[in-house]
């Protein structure tokens, strides 16, 4: 037999859908937050998208248009090796790219939601061990860390690869991989406590309901109550804290290239180009060659900041 | 309130503790010989041999740590590789002392515009003097130094010309303007958008109702009732934004040429100058850990309904 629910005659179709349909009608409703998507999209398309896009490659020399202002065929200008800087500025995007979607995989996402998961749903000396050692990340500024860990471990796991190579025949060192993977572990390693915080608390508050409770009744294991009916049900925060973390993941990898220690030449980054022209005197003759990579930081961070706001008031139930 | 000091007193050595490690066993097992970074690459190896006994290099690595951490006890983070003579102790205290007038002044400026803005706009809630402080915020805080650092320095000492470019000269000298500037502007936002909200919130509490209904003189109002319960939160905020500010200091140290801690701490990384590094994350930590601490310390005078008790803060 089967029970269709009827609307009462007379009463107006509350408008229905689930979670997800209601929170992305919400963002989408807010024209602030869709034009900040659409910046966002728009900057992580051409970079993930960098060679099809762009009309040189981004070491491209030719020094007979060194050190040019912006024109026509180079709209962001020209470098001292007479690269074309808004070539480069797309590929310092895909390394943005590259760099934002590992960390946010590996830290947030997989270490985050796996250890936030256990924690809450176990509890015990597992809580403890896992909280304890996440407030110790949190307990000094992590750049000190980072900074160390990433220079410390970098040779070695570059030797290691050029072994790989070797025996291989094949060229990884030059496709920038081993900066990629090196600089977005050490950033996920001191990313994934917020995360797991605010999944534990709410695997707690999950954890008591009666469909818990149920499924754990019917024979359910562990890991399938986890996954299929105490996750779906958190992921709602989850995608707050994500649309807000990734404006920081930007902006670290940008603060290590600049520093001297993230990404290394010639594979380009925001960061780097901003390092090789920021001094004084390139200021003074060539402006264009710091404040367009600077530019386009700003646009991407503050679009990341209005959308991170946006999707705070769509998804997080308690700013409705 | 003596428990509670204690109980998070007792958590310092054990964050030094692992931070320490961590550093000590990263630098060991590195890339790079200590010996090479004291005596360059060119070396006989009965030098090398030397310098191994004598910095105690030979022995096992727990041995090693030991005794480093026995002497950080009495203050004494050992001898500088790349500066062959100068103590990590001297090294540091000169740099941070730089590094420290810097931060001051950037915070002076965060709060001495951040403060007044935010009270303003808020006791003028709507109007378009308020937009505009709100809006002023916004744009405040979305520009990143990258671009805040090279945009001032083009307007005021490159097309202007009425502040010098780079370098250091003390707290009292015109070069330290420009990147405390750039340092502050970020804390100018948050401050300004935080003591708005927390402004608006005080003002509609019955209580400054009731001293405006009793007659107290606006003036008495606003400093006594307003501002002192709508600060609870900025004091909250100064407590993380001393790491923000460690942050920001590395890169404006960069830009303006200012010989602070955060360029040594990057020349130390690349130079694998072990004993600097430790002993910089090892105070860097400690006074983390220590404004943290401050700040919780202040809540109970600034709003006496926040008992500290021997877990955490209960109200």
């Amino acid at each position: 037999m089967r029970n269709e629910v009827q609307p009462l005659p007379g009463v107006p179709r509350q408008p229905s859908g689930s979670y997800w349909a209601i929170s992305l009608r919400r963002l989408f409703r807010n024209r602030v937050a869709v034009a900040c998507l659409a910046v966002v999209l728009l900057l992580y398309g051409s970079g993930s998208l960098a060679s099809l896009v762009t009309f040189y490659g981004y070491d491209d020399q030719d020094l007979s248009v060194a050190k040019q202002g912006p024109s026509i065929q180079h709209p962001f200008g020209t470098d001292r090796l007479g690269r074309d800087v808004m070539t480069r500025i797309i590929f310092g995007l895909r390394t943005t790219v590259i760099i934002t979607v590992i960390t946010l995989l590996t830290g947030s996402l997989a270490l985050g939601i796996t250890l936030g998961l256990l924690a809450g749903y176990f509890g015990r000396w597992i809580d403890t061990v896992i909280m304890r050692t996440g407030e110790v990340t949190t307990a000094f500024p992590d750049i000190f860390l980072i900074l160390i860990i990433i220079s410390l471990v970098k040779p070695p796991v570059t030797d290691w690869v050029r072994g790989i190579e070797d025996s291989l025949g094949i060229e990884i060192l030059r496709l920038g991989v081993v900066d990629y993977l090196v600089l977005a572990l050490a950033l996920a390693i001191f990313s994934w406590f917020g995360m797991a915080r605010l999944v534990r608390g709410q695997v707690l508050a999950a954890r008591e309901n009666q469909y818990v409770e149920a499924a754990r009744s019917v024979g359910c294991t562990t890991p399938t109550i986890l996954l299929r009916h105490v996750l779906p049900n958190v992921m709602g925060p989850v995608i707050v804290v994500v649309s807000a973390g990734l404006g920081a993941v930007a902006g670290a990898e940008v603060l290590l290239s600049f520093l001297g220690i993230g990404i290394q030449p010639p594979t380009p980054s925001l960061g780097l180009m901003m390092f090789q022209h920021g001094s004084i005197s390139e200021l003074r003759s060539n402006p264009h060659l710091l404040l367009f990579p600077a530019g386009t930081l700003t646009v991407l961070l503050f679009a990341f900041n209005l959308l991170g706001d946006g999707v705070n008031d769509a998804f997080n139930p308690r700013a409705r | 309130m003596a428990p509670y000091i204690l109980r998070r007193l007792m958590w310092l050595p054990c964050i030094l503790l692992v931070v320490s490690f961590v550093t000590f066993v990263l630098g060991r097992y590195g890339p790079g010989d200590p010996v090479e970074v004291i005596l360059g690459q060119y070396n006989n190896p009965e030098a090398v041999e030397r310098i191994r006994e004598q910095r105690g290099l030979n022995d096992p690595l727990l041995v090693q740590y030991g005794r480093y951490i026995g002497k950080v006890v009495r203050g004494d983070f050992g001898e500088s590789y790349k500066y062959r003579g100068r103590s990590v102790g001297d090294l540091l205290k000169k740099k941070m002392w730089v590094s420290g007038q810097l931060n001051v002044a950037a915070l002076i400026i965060s709060l001495g515009l951040g403060i007044p803005i935010g009270l303003y706009a808020a006791l003028r809630q709507g109007t378009p003097r308020d937009v505009i402080a709100v809006a002023f915020t916004l744009l405040g805080q979305s520009f990143p130094v990258f671009l805040t650092a090279p945009g001032l320095l083009l307007l005021f000492a490159l097309k202007l010309d009425v502040l010098p470019t780079h370098g250091w000269g003390g707290f009292f000298d015109a070069r330290i303007i420009l990147p405390a500037m750039v340092m502050g502007i970020p804390g100018v936002a948050m401050i300004t958008r935080l003591t708005r909200a927390s402004t608006l919130e005080v003002i509609s509490q019955d209580y400054v109702r009731t001293a405006r209904a009793k007659g107290l003189p606006e003036s008495v109002v606003h400093r006594r009732h307003i501002l002192r319960n709508s600060m609870i939160p900025v004091v909250t905020l100064l407590g993380f934004s001393v790491a923000g500010l460690a942050t920001t200091s590395f890169i404006v140290e960069r830009f303006f040429g200012i010989p602070g801690v955060g360029n040594l701490f990057i020349e130390s990384i690349f130079a694998r100058d072990l004993p600097v590094i430790s002993g910089f994350v090892l105070i860097g930590t400690t006074m983390f850990v220590m404004a943290n601490l401050l700040v919780d310390l202040i809540y109970p005078f600034m709003d006496p309904r926040i008992r500290l008790t021997g877990g955490q803060i209960a109200e």
